[in-house]
């Protein structure tokens, strides 16, 4: 199973800031693939130039390896400090 | 002094205390004649817009792990004695303090150096989000603030 989370702007775009996958594999591009591909109107936001890929909280690129047990985050840029 | 007492790494939804802060940093300091801090707070106006509040979002475990590797990363490359990063998360008034970075070190230029690394590497890189409620034309509405790319660029230039 993935862990997958979405914050802030993303978060309240889709309508969603948790899911969970079972039998999923292969890269991020993949996993994000597979979503927008489950969810249409998900595409416009999660597959926007900036949202930004954790892969178990470590900022990662789209050709990032997902593996069963992982926690997937997508996020807009951050804006602390 | 371990490195466990030299750091002090928090994500906390109360207000800290900025002369607080600076007593622990430098009572505890010394053969460090340096401290530089920066403090940043809720401002009350961004682009035009009167703002009225602030909420602050983050990603509970990745927050405090990215801050933990920018101090480090800051300790490789200047000598310090002791550093502390604090910044607040959930929902904020206009002049409070959103951030508290604090170092010590033997030399001034290393201090300022760093305190600057730290804030430039939180402000891209730490998973924190805001969120502005401001005032315009009567109506008081709530909005994600946008990343800048002048925030980008500070930070890539240590690279």
């Amino acid at each position: 199973m993935i862990r997958v989370l979405f914050f802030a702007s993303l978060r309240e775009q889709l309508g969603t800031g948790e899911m969970r996958l079972d039998d999923f594999s292969g890269d991020i591009a993949a996993l994000r693939e597979s979503l927008c591909g489950e969810r249409p109107e998900w595409r416009q936001y999660l597959a926007s130039d900036p949202i930004r890929t954790a892969l178990n909280q470590v900022l990662v690129g789209a050709d990032a390896t997902v593996a069963d047990g992982d926690e997937v985050a997508f996020f807009p840029p951050v804006t602390g400090g | 002094m371990s490195m466990k007492t030299r750091n002090k790494i928090l994500v906390c939804s109360e207000a800290f205390d900025a002369a607080t802060e600076y007593r622990a940093l430098q009572g505890g300091a010394c053969s460090d004649g340096a401290c530089a801090i920066f403090v940043g707070s809720v401002r009350d106006f961004n682009d035009g817009n009167d703002i009225r509040g602030l909420a602050l979002e983050h990603y509970p475990g990745m927050t405090e792990k990215s801050l933990d590797g920018i101090v480090a990363d800051a300790r490789a490359r200047w000598p310090l004695g002791r550093v502390s990063l604090l910044h607040r998360v959930g929902s904020m008034q206009i002049n409070d303090e959103i951030v508290f970075v604090g170092v010590t070190s033997p030399h001034r230029q290393a201090a300022f150096a760093a305190c600057q690394y730290i804030m430039d590497r939180l402000k891209t890189e730490a998973p924190f989000w805001k969120r502005e409620t401001i005032h315009s034309d009567g109506v008081t509405k709530e909005r994600w603030v946008e990343a800048r790319d002048s925030d980008r660029e500070a930070a890539g230039s240590w690279a």
